[in-house]
Parts: C-alpha cells; structure tokens; sequence
C-alpha cells in the first residue's frame, strides 16, 4: 500500500511527467527514420529485403509499427495517468477557489510589487462599499472587511490550463475511437468503368474492430473523365500541375447519378465517408486475337508507375489459350527516342505514347491456389518468344502461334481512397478546445489587488493600493494605478 | 498561368540586396558590440539573481515578488556602441522590407503565395526571423540582439540561394489550396519567432556561465565577454520565456491547421509522416520547456537547453527530414 502511494506520487510529479515528455519525443524519432506499415508498407518489405539480418530484429522491437507499438502506448498511457493525476485534483481544487472568496487582505500593503497611497478626506464606508462595486464591475472577484478590500482575477488562467489538458485527453481518446469505428479502403478505378462500395471491391481495405463490412453506404460512381497537366519546360519540367477526376455519383442505387469532380484537396464527402483522389496512372488497352481471328482478351490493362515520367509497368494474362499466354512489359506516355537506358518516358503526359513489350508461352500458374498479383508475371515455367514495341494502332503477330497482338490506345485510371472515422468531428472539437485553453493558460495572468484604508496622522484618511501577479504580468503597475484610480476619493489630496 | 519573368528576375535581385543589407547589419552589430558595455556590472547581476532564486525555490504556486523588477534600466545600453547599432538596426529594417519584396515579387510572378517549395519557405522564414526582431523592437531597445539575429539569417538566406534554389514555377496539386497560407505562414512566423527564442535562451546560458563564475568566485571566463554586452541571466530567461509562450498557442494551431488539410488532401489528419512527427516532436519539446520553467530543479539552464532541443527539432525537421526523408511531405523542390 506504502509503495503504491509512492508510485502514485511518483508517476504524478512533474518531474516523471518531464521524463515521460522526453520518452515520447524520443520513442518518435525512430518512426520517422525507418519505414512504417501504416503508411508505406510497400517500403518496409523493401527495407526487409535488404536488410535481411537486421530487419527482422528490428522488426521485432517494432521498429516498423513504432506508433502502434506497445512501448510506444506505454509511454502516452503513463503519460496521460500522470496528467490526470495531476490535473484532476487541481480541477476541484480551482472548483472550490471559483466559488469561494479571495483572502484577507495583508497589514502590510507596502511590501508588495507594486504599491500606491494617498490621503483623502473620504469616509472608509463610502470608499469600501464603492470601490467594490467598481472593482466589481470590471471583473474581478472582491472581498470586503471593514477598512480593506481584497480582489483577485484571472481565474480563467487555470480554467484555460485544465480546460488544454483536458482536451488532449478528448483527442487521444478520439483518435483511438476513429481507429476502431472507422475504415480505410483503396481502389483503382479506370476511366470509364465504375466502382460499388462493397468490400471485395476494393484493392486494399482495413477497418477498426467495431467496424463490420455490412454497414457500408451503398454509394456506387462511374470514373468519367480523369484530367492531368504537367509543367512543361524549366527546371520543374513534368512536375504534376493539375489532376482531376470527374465522377457520376449515386448516393445510393435508386438515387439519380450526380456529377462531382474530385481534386486532390477537394473530396467527395457523402453518407459518411469520404473519397478522395490519391494517385493516377495509365492503362493501356490490347486485343488478343487467336490465329483464325476471335478475340482472346480485350481490355485496359492498369499499369503501376514507376518514375516521374510515368514509365508504368504492368502484364496481360491470358489463360485461355494453349499453351497459356502472358504479356509484360511497359507503356510510355512519351517515348524517349533514346533506348540506351532501356525503355524510359520523357515525359508524364501522353504525348506520344508508346508500348515495349515481351510475350511469354507457357504455364500462367494461375491453377496452383497460390494468390498472385494482377502485375506481376510468373515466369518460372514459361519461355519468353520474343518483344517488341507497338504505337497505337499498331499489331504485332506473335513468332510460332498466329496469335496477334494489338495496342489499340489507353485510358487513364485514378486511385481513390474511401475513409470513414466517425470520430473526427470529437478530434477537432478536442483541438480547439485546446488552443482556447492553451491561449488563456499562457496569455492570462492570475493577479490580486488590495485597498487598505487607516485613519492618517493627520486627520482624513490614509488609502493604500497594492498588487501582485502569480506570474510574469507585463502591464501590472498599469493595472493596479487604475484600479487606485476607481478608488472614488475626493480629490482635495492633503 | 504562365510565369511572369521580369518579376521573378526582380525577386530574385531583392534577396540579393536583402543579403547585402543583413551582411552589412551584422558588421555594424559587431562594432556596435566590440564597443559597447552595459551599466551593471556581471557581480550585480550575479547577486540580484542569486537572491531572486532564493525567493522562488519554494512552490511553484506561492505568490510571490517577481524576480525581475519591471524596472530594470540595464536592457540594451551599448554606451558608446550605440550609433554603430542603430545604423544595424536600419539596415535590418531594411533587409525585412526587400525580403517583403522579394517574396511579394516571387508571388505575383507566379499569381500564387510564394510557400510552394524549400527556397520561398527559405526566404518566407527569413523574413518572418528579421520581421519579428523588428516589431519586438519597436517596444524595446534590442541592439544588443541584433548580431544574434542576422547570422542565422543570413545562414538561412545563403543556403535558400545556393542550395535550396528554385525556378518561379506554379504549384503541385497538393499544394494548391487556401490552407497552404494558413497552415504554412502560421508554421513559418513560428520557426521566425522560435529562432528568436532560441537565440535569447542560447545567451541567456553564456550570461548564467559568466554570473555563476563570478558567484563561485572564479575570474570570469570567456563567456563574460559576451555577457558583459547583453542583459543579465534573469531578464535574458524572461525574455525568452515569453516568446516561447506565446509562440507556443501558435505553433499547436499551426499543426493542428496542418492536421485538417492533411484530412482534406490525404484522407486522415494525422498519420505519423516523418514532417508530422518532427512537427509533434517540437511540439513536445517546447511543452516541456514551460513544464519545465514552472518546476523546482528544473527552471533555468535545464529549461534553456529544452528550448534549444525543441530549435533543433524544427532544424531537423527542416533541411533533414525535407530533403532527406521520403515521405507525403515532399515539396522542396529539388
């Protein structure tokens, strides 16, 4: 019990707070330098490819999920046990200090920052009773003796002060509720084809655990139009300069389609998600036709990009022949006159587009029961027959089979992101909320202010105006000869 | 859009003159400096702080006298380097206000705020550091800081136009949205009025070396140099306290602005992308600094160095993770 106590005391010192600040800040630093899962998986196989001896270890500390880490969650939830150790207390104790009365004023006001005095004729009733009304009225909290008065303002500091910490607990409890309500999904979607919000249709999908797949709106969309233009010319040459995709949107599947255009910081926003344009890429299209004429396949094919040019690699398959047939290779937007590094665009924009592909004849592999990626080839028990580069309209008949190949043109396609998080309304509430509280704690001075009234050696009255600030108050001797100022004393200073 | 080039020419001479202006402020806050002293002595210094200290070791809580009386006349009187620091003063002016123009220039050539990549946030930022120094002086005799300002300037100026550089071109998508001049001008007059701070809390650390020599009896060392010219320890924390704190309400709404266009741009609005977490990383820092400023043990030269770390997290951030690290945030334009 003894040692709980002292844990408890422990864990709620500033001190173990300042430690557990530093943690935090620390324990990020790695999240920034290795790959993350949650945004670049595709680099953390990568990394772990390269690094095939370090990497798992790594791995193994997390270093690759270092915010869903459970060291890292161990940090911010000691973190927050500490602040609301601290803080809860300190909101009863400023609940009690709101509704009581500021202290007696002390005997000896010269003593203090700042200090003021003068003689007047004036009575200690009708100074008393006046001067706390006027302080009153300009907000500050008053106590009344008989020959004093004690005021105080800026309880608003500690108010911003809890009201910021928390705050931070709304948003950490928000952003935790967004990850177990909500979802994200992603999905390719070609220029004219459509797209139907279920979940095999999309190409990734992760949802919270409360999030059970039947509950997606029924929205459905049909991709239009895709438009993107490039810088042309100057040292930014092909740097992207606009992208859009014009939708037909159905809210649900009786509703009348609506027209939308989806741009990069411009999404769609319906039914409680939101779909947002995230990538781009071309998609060129083929006729496969077999030796007698009938069409084997015909389609776009999507093509993943794989530099600034958008030089976009990607496969066929085509099962239905014997023996089976794939397609690999790459579509160009502009092709480069110069093959010297290999097939390369110079350019982003369709300008010139062009195909390089190979042909291989063989097993496709697609009857094994292992899953295999839409853009890769397995060529382990297939020859390759020959390769070859195609303009538009242009047919290439396959070496030993009468299959011939044409590249009929291309279509763009778009990547679109859905997402819904139920609790981010809560999340932006919590952080302005904060700023507010912040701005108060930080801008708001809590300060106190004192009139004693003694009977002067003289005859008349000696007054006495004094204050003092908890905290660096710039403008306090202003305030405080203001405050002396509403002071309502005869002027007939003796 | 096309680019306008006359104006974009017109730009780029403005931040060669705003170089020439600075370089020639910083020599003229050397003088200035060589020259000067200030009345009190590093001993009176030493001592005032000393009993102040004693006054505040209790509580964080208790009401007490400020540490510093508001009237402390000894902020910034360089004596005989005055002239030689107000000609710095002027010519800081100067360069704010052709960094004003080479940015408004760059802007209009393009028909866009001039946020789009490493070199206008580069000059943006240089501004925003000259701008800040300028206003604060307009209240305050800061001749004495001067020298500490423009260097980092210019540091910032000469890596914008040697490495950092960047045709007038229009923006990336991504880029091109209201919320560019929110989230980026609020986090840009940040790391301006954060250089500033980091320049009072590095001083503050010489004059505190200096005063605690002399209170430990020792012969001041070279750090007295420096703390002889500049105001004493107390006054210097202060200072830096308060750009700090108010700097700091500034710096959340500038990640929390960047947080909402990341909702709107990438469809979350935070997602530990390595520009998010050295953005929440400073935040950290710098919430530990005024943590640390109201804790026994801890206020002082440990709250000093907190500050420093949470300056070199936006360092970092800057040119590390912006040119080195792969990630959403990858305007720089190089």
């Amino acid at each position: 019990m003894e040692t709980l106590r002292w844990l408890w005391r422990q864990l709620t010192s500033m001190r173990i707070a300042l430690i557990l600040l530093f943690l935090l800040a620390l324990a990020s630093v790695p999240g920034s330098i290795f790959p993350q899962r949650g945004t670049s998986p595709l680099r953390v196989n990568e990394f772990l490819k390269d690094n095939p001896k370090s990497g798992p270890i790594l791995d193994q500390f997390y270093m690759f999920d270092v915010f869903a880490s459970p060291w890292f969650a161990s940090i911010y939830l000691l973190l927050f046990i500490s602040l609301m150790g601290c803080v809860l207390p300190r909101a009863v104790e400023h609940y009690k200090e709101m509704r009581s009365y500021p202290p007696v004023a002390p005997r000896n006001l010269s003593r203090l920052p700042v200090h003021l005095q003068w003689n007047s004729n004036t009575t200690v009733e009708q100074a008393i009773s006046e001067t706390q009304a006027a302080w009153n009225k300009r907000g500050w909290r008053v106590r009344a003796g008989d020959d004093w008065i004690s005021a105080e303002k800026g309880y608003s500091r500690e108010t911003g002060n809890l009201l910021f910490h928390l705050s931070l607990l709304v948003l950490l409890i928000a952003v935790g509720v967004g990850g177990v309500m909500g979802f994200r999904g992603t999905v390719i979607v070609r220029e004219g084809s459509g797209f139907a919000n279920n979940v095999t249709q999309y190409d990734t999908f992760t949802s919270g655990r409360n999030y059970s797949a039947d509950k997606l709106p029924p929205i459905s969309f049909k991709l239009e139009n895709f438009i993107s233009s490039f810088q042309r010319g100057g040292q930014q040459n092909g740097a992207p300069r606009e992208f859009y995709a014009d939708l037909l949107v159905k809210d649900d599947p009786s509703a009348t389609p609506r027209a939308f255009r989806v741009e990069v910081n411009h999404p769609l926003r319906t039914s409680g998600i939101t779909l947002y344009l995230v990538g781009h890429g071309y998609a060129p299209e083929f006729s496969v036709r077999d030796a007698s004429g009938n069409l084997l396949w015909q389609d776009a094919a999507v093509f993943l990009p794989q530099d600034a040019g958008f030089t976009s690699s990607g496969v066929v398959k085509i099962p239905d022949t014997v023996p089976q047939l794939g397609l690999q290779g790459y579509f160009l937007p502009t092709v480069s006159a110069d093959f010297s590094n290999g097939p390369v665009s110079e350019f982003p924009a369709a300008d010139d587009p062009g195909v390089y592909i190979s042909a291989w004849q063989g097993d496709l592999g697609l009857d094994s029961g292992m899953p295999q990626s839409v853009y890769r080839l397995d060529t382990k028990n297939m020859k390759r027959i020959g390769i070859e580069e195609l303009a538009p309209g242009e047919t290439w008949r396959l070496p030993n089979s009468g299959v011939t190949v044409e590249f009929t043109g291309y279509r763009q396609w778009a990547t679109f992101a859905i997402t819904r998080d139920p609790a981010k309304g809560w999340a932006l509430g919590a952080a302005i909320a904060a700023i507010a509280g912040l701005s108060l704690s930080l801008l708001i001075p809590r300060r106190r202010a004192w009139l004693r009234v003694t009977p002067a050696a003289g005859g008349g009255n000696l007054f006495e105006v004094a204050g003092l600030s908890k905290t660096e108050a710039p403008g306090l001797a202003d305030e405080i000869s203001h405050l002396a100022n509403l002071v309502n004393t005869k002027k007939e200073n003796l | 859009m096309t680019v306008n080039e006359t104006l974009a020419q017109a730009s780029n001479a403005m931040v060669y003159g705003a170089i020439t202006a600075f370089t020639s402020s910083m020599v003229a806050y050397s003088i200035s400096l060589a020259k000067g002293r200030r009345l009190e002595t590093l001993e009176t210094s030493a001592q005032r702080t000393n009993s102040s200290h004693q006054v505040r070791m209790g509580s964080t809580d208790t009401l007490i006298k400020p540490a510093v009386s508001t009237s402390v006349s000894v902020d910034g009187d360089l004596g005989e380097g005055r002239r030689a620091g107000n000609i710095g003063l002027a010519l800081t002016w100067l360069g704010a206000i052709l960094l004003g123009l080479a940015l408004t220039f760059r802007g209009l050539s393009v028909g866009r705020w001039p946020l789009g990549n490493m070199y206008e946030f580069s000059l943006a930022a240089g501004f925003a550091v000259s701008l800040v120094y300028c206003v604060m002086s307009l209240s305050r005799d800061l001749r004495w800081l001067g020298l500490f300002i423009t260097i980092p300037v210019l540091l910032d100026l000469g890596s914008a136009i040697t490495v950092l550089y960047a045709e007038s071109a229009q923006l990336v998508p991504a880029l091109n949205s209201y919320w560019l001049l929110i989230h980026v001008a609020a986090a840009t007059v940040c790391i301006g009025a954060f250089t500033v701070g980091a320049a009072l809390s590095g001083l503050y650390l010489v004059a505190q070396a200096a005063e605690d020599r002399i209170t430990n009896g020792l012969a001041p060392g070279r750090s007295a140099a420096i703390a002889q010219r500049v105001p004493p320890a107390d006054r210097l924390d202060l200072m830096a306290y308060r750009i700090h704190a108010f700097m700091f309400p500034i710096w959340t709404f500038a990640v929390i602005a960047g947080a909402i266009w990341a909702e709107a741009a990438w469809g979350r609005y935070w997602g530990w992308d390595p520009k998010e977490t050295w953005a929440f990383i400073t935040w950290v820092f710098y919430a530990a600094y005024l943590h640390a400023r109201a804790t026994a043990g801890w206020r002082g030269r440990k709250a000093a160095y907190i500050a420093l770390a949470g300056f070199g997290a936006i360092i970092f951030n800057y040119f590390i993770v912006n040119i080195y690290v792969q990630g959403l945030h990858s305007y720089s334009g190089l």
